[in-house]
């Protein structure tokens, strides 16, 4: 509800955006301030240790470093993106704790958001790169186009050239989306504008990707609570995702789970089998390959996930999603017209088998009329 | 003197054919053939897989009629047939194998082994990898006439005898007749019984018959040592004998690979279809019966088993037809174990018994069959091969057996009604 | 390339190009072996070419009870792993979804449970295959480079199946990759190895049939 409030308003009250300067104090004292029992923090601290798979005896430890964390100083650049990612993030319905959690940092630079315009707006991104450095988070969303500097740009800077002066001073490196995780819908075949990611540019600072299209925003409050409370970055997969929320796929949590293993389908979206609710995975479901926790945390408060929904997960948290051969084409279907390549190469194969058929009888022939009837004199060498 | 390593790789060229590729593309190697083998039970020694004795002829199709051999002999990467090689098979694909056919009938892919192995052969009787003793039976059936060197002043004689003994007379040259009897040299020189049975039953049966005096042998060395240009001269011998006496039908007498040579192999190998029919001597002797016109009597309640010889029934086809002609008179038949179209063979066939340097194999492999009639321990056993009934008589001298060896056809004769 | 890209090959270009080399391959040798030809029988026939051929086809699936005894090790792996690979390769959902997609004709699944105990025992047996390979005195005499290559192509897709059916060690897009990949490999050799067999069998045995039941023999 906060979050709304500050959102009609122009600007969240605690980032003090204009000034450029970080608000001050423990988030403690943030959260207290905006009438935060201890009750709903100590839950949604139990709640994170659970999803981060932690032992519950680290709760209170979680509470005690939450609640005594300085508020760090966040920049949050965004280059080729849609705004989704900070429209997932800013939309939670009611007013929970990990909203809080996110209005609780020191959101010192973030052009969708801030009221802050042109000249401004920059100097705050050099102020807190300037007080905070080595010590800011920095938070990306959107792909970095390296075909030419101008298909993007912030206040006539190339997104290369800010994202490489911003990450100087970062502690750490969070990437939001599939954008900037793995260069998403920009870098999707041909990628026009030769889009990467953070990772393909940044190579010496830690960098947490975060992907989906959009991300789960408890997610993002996920690795921020971590950060927060350990100091240091959560335990990574090998493509830079926090294992706590993607070391599963969809499909090893998906409630439609038990309809696959006895291979009960969906073979159209509005057939028996739709209406019964059973697997996806003959429309196109990518759950199988893609690791997110849409089916455990799900989506607008824990109302459901688009399977849930009717309709088969698109893969959009997991690399080059985009380009996985169609959204309703099911996994093990060659994303190729295969039965075409098969006619033509039999035909092609079937001229070739003449040929070479022809030319076996004719080497056959040959050794025929270069035979001599064998006689007695030709038993013996 | 004129063989060479060259010849025999044109002769194996030419054995091949669409079943062969599709046999040898199809091996893949689980060895069944070997346990379907008497050289390889008996022994115990892989080489001998049936599959293993067809490599050279692999080779061939390998490298010259399969486009990835094509390719790979391009860049020298396929084996190559050699003399030295061809050298080494020969104990393999003639010492070690009777072309008796049993592996063809296991092999799960469906591969005709036996088929590939007489091909094989081609390519090493042109490439001079022939044994000594079946070029020698060869040469004596192309110059002489019959591969043990029988003239037909030794066959006048046992006719001779055989009228002598029967009161019969047995019709030399005859020309318009319903049956040309043919004979194996053995049945002249071992077993001359055998005319005697004949002249008996077609006298009771009223049957026109004659033995022609230009072409009385019914084996053919250039099957057995896979020459089909000398195999199709021997063949020639008898089809213009019989044409030229206008018979209805030649008949194929107790011997395996004679009925073989003749029957299936005779038209193809002279590359004409016959102006007459070929049969087996059992196939005219059940037919007969079923016309009436064989009537015996009396029956002989000892324990009598039949030895299968392969030619004849796994790979002729004549296997009802000695069933059916023993329980005429006998009381007690047992069938040997795997009996029928899958019995084992002797272990001589093929050309084995013509191969003097296989004598010891050949005798080892008998255990096979000795195995089986301790099984069945019979009184007698028929048989409708001459060669098989000398290999086994031997075979069964060696381990001090008694158990007497008949000739179906004769003990047929015997058991003659006189109505 | 990240792994999902790796899938993606694997699913579109990785399994256009195995399938030109295996249907080009297969097609060609099919045509190699029948252009070869084989004379017409000259003898006169006792019985029928044809409808021998085609019952030897099917009867030659079933060894006679010597052969059985004598060869039983290698009959029953073999059928085992023959039998169990056949259904999970053709009753699995997603490979049924597969050949839809390729041919247009769709048929029931079983139970992933059911799938998975094929799967299990087909790899069992295909290890029993190769212990038998190596030890029985015949196989290990004829084993050469191609059956042991074969052999290891031919696991490959079953236990890469077996690992992305249970999502073992790796993430699900590298084992369905690896799955795939292994499928694609043992499609590229096939046409050149003893793997035709499962093309030219009928072939063989049909001609077998033929040669014998034109003599009257049942083979």
């Amino acid at each position: 509800m906060t979050k709304d409030k500050n959102l009609k308003n122009g600007a969240p009250e605690q980032v003090n955006l204009e000034k450029g300067t970080p608000v001050k104090g423990t988030l403690g004292e943030a959260l207290r301030s905006q009438g935060v029992s201890r009750r709903s923090f100590m839950k949604f601290c139990a709640t994170t240790a659970s999803m981060m798979a932690l032992p519950p005896a680290m709760i209170p430890t979680i509470a005690r470093a939450l609640e005594n964390a300085r508020r760090p100083s966040v920049i949050w650049l965004s280059f080729q993106e849609c705004t989704g990612c900070t429209e997932s993030l800013t939309r939670a319905h009611t007013s929970t704790v990990e909203s809080l959690i996110f209005d609780s940092i020191s959101l010192d630079y973030h052009h969708t958001l801030q009221a802050a315009a042109g000249h401004g707006a920059e100097e705050a991104r050099e102020v807190a790169m300037e007080e905070n450095y080595g010590n800011y988070l920095l938070v990306v969303d959107g792909s970095i186009p390296l075909d030419n500097p101008g298909y993007s740009t912030i206040a006539g800077i190339s997104n290369l050239d800010m994202l490489n002066e911003a990450a100087k001073g970062a502690a750490a490196i969070i990437a939001v989306g599939t954008c900037a995780t793995y260069g998403g819908i920009p870098h999707a075949n041909p990628n026009p504008t030769g889009a990467v990611s953070v990772k393909d540019i940044i190579k010496d600072k830690p960098i947490i990707n975060v992907p989906g299209c959009p991300p789960i925003p408890v997610v993002i409050t996920g690795v921020l609570a971590h950060f927060l409370t350990f100091g240091s970055l959560p335990e990574l997969d090998h493509i830079g995702r926090p294992k706590a929320f993607y070391g599963q796929s969809i499909h090893d949590r998906c409630y439609r789970r038990p309809f696959y293993d006895k291979g009960q389908f969906a073979e159209t979206f509005d057939d028996e089998g739709a209406k019964k609710g059973w697997c996806l995975f003959k429309l196109g479901c990518k759950g199988p390959t893609t690791y997110n926790a849409c089916a455990t945390t799900k989506w607008n408060n824990g109302t459901s996930f688009p399977i849930e929904s009717g309709h088969p997960c698109i893969g959009c948290s997991e690399p080059d999603f985009w380009d996985g051969g169609g959204f309703y084409k099911a996994l093990s279907m060659p994303t190729v017209d295969l039965s075409q390549t098969a006619a033509y190469a039999a035909a092609g194969a079937a001229a070739a088998g003449v040929a070479i058929g022809l030319m076996n009888r004719s080497k056959k022939n040959t050794s025929n009329k270069i035979h001599v009837k064998t006689t007695l004199e030709d038993l013996k060498k | 003197m004129s063989a060479t390593i060259e010849k025999g790789i044109n002769a194996l060229k030419r054995q091949v054919d669409s079943s062969v590729a599709a046999f040898f593309s199809s091996c893949v190697h689980c060895g069944i053939c070997a346990e379907a083998c008497l050289f390889y039970t008996e022994t115990g020694d892989a080489k001998r897989t049936p599959i293993n004795k067809t490599e050279p002829l692999r080779r061939i199709w390998k490298s010259e009629y399969t486009l990835f051999g094509r390719v790979g002999k391009m860049f020298g990467l396929t084996r190559k047939v050699t003399d030295e090689m061809l050298e080494e098979w020969q104990e393999l694909v003639y010492d070690s194998c009777t072309l008796c056919g049993r592996c063809s009938m296991v092999c799960p892919v469906g591969n005709d082994i036996a088929l590939m192995i007489r091909k094989t052969r081609e390519g090493m009787a042109a490439a001079g990898q022939a044994p000594e003793g079946l070029i020698g039976a060869t040469t004596r059936s192309v110059t002489i006439g019959s591969p043990m060197g029988v003239k037909w002043p030794a066959l006048a004689a046992q006719i001779r005898h055989v009228e002598e003994d029967s009161g019969l007379k047995v019709p030399v040259d005859q020309s318009d007749v319903d049956y040309m009897l043919l004979l194996s040299s053995m049945e002249i020189m071992n077993f001359p019984e055998f005319i005697e049975a004949m002249a008996k039953i077609f006298d009771k049966a009223g049957v026109s018959w004659t033995i022609s005096s230009e072409a009385f042998e019914a084996t053919n060395s250039g099957i057995q040592i896979g020459v089909s240009d000398i195999a199709a001269e021997l063949v020639q011998r008898i089809v213009d004998v019989a044409d030229k006496l206008r018979v209805k039908t030649v008949i194929s007498p107790e011997c395996g690979h004679a009925y073989m040579a003749i029957r299936w192999d005779g038209p193809n190998l002279v590359g004409k279809p016959f102006g007459f029919k070929v049969r087996h001597v059992l196939e005219v002797l059940d037919d007969l019966h079923k016309q009436g016109r064989l009537k015996l009597a009396g029956k002989d309640t000892q324990r009598l088993t039949y030895h299968d010889p392969c030619q004849i029934s796994r790979r002729g086809g004549v296997i009802d037809e000695p069933r059916n002609l023993i329980n005429l008179f006998a009381d007690n038949f047992v069938e040997m174990p795997d009996g029928g179209k899958m019995n084992w063979c002797c272990g001589a066939g093929g050309g084995v018994s013509a191969n003097e340097r296989a004598d010891e194999i050949r005798l080892k492999v008998f255990d096979r069959k000795k195995a089986q009639l301790e099984e069945v321990k019979p009184d007698a056993i028929i048989s409708a091969c001459s060669n098989c009934r000398i290999h086994l008589e031997d075979g069964l001298e060696e381990h001090n057996m008694d158990i007497p060896l008949l000739s179906l056809t004769e003990t047929i004769a015997e058991y003659l009604s006189d109505e | 390339m990240s792994e999902i890209e790796i899938l993606s090959w694997a699913r579109g270009p990785g399994l256009q190009i195995a399938t030109v080399i295996f249907v080009a391959g297969v097609v060609i040798r099919i045509f190699e072996i029948l252009l070869l030809g084989r004379k017409a029988n000259l003898a006169e026939a006792k019985g029928s070419e044809m409808s021998s051929g085609l019952k030897t086809m099917i009867t030659r699936t079933v060894p006679d009870k010597t052969t059985f005894k004598r060869s039983s090790v290698t009959i029953v792996a073999g059928y085992v792993f023959h039998i169990g690979m056949f259904i999970s390769f053709f009753f699995f959902a997603p490979h049924i979804l597969f050949f839809k997609d390729l041919i247009g004709i769709s048929w029931p699944s079983l139970p992933g449970a059911v799938i998975d105990a094929c799967a299990v025992i087909s790899i069992i047996a295909l290890l029993a295959v190769l212990v038998n390979r190596l030890t029985n005195k015949v196989m290990r005499f004829l084993t050469n480079f191609e059956d042991l290559l074969t052999w290891f192509l031919t696991f490959l897709p079953l236990i890469t199946g077996y690992f992305a059916f249970h999502r073992i060690g790796f993430t699900a897009p590298s084992l369905l990759a690896a799955h795939l990949l292994s499928v694609e490999l043992l499609l590229v050799v096939f046409p050149f190895t003893k793997l035709m067999h499962t093309f030219t069998l009928f072939l063989a045995r049909w001609y077998n049939g033929a040669i014998s039941g034109y003599r009257g023999v049942e083979s």
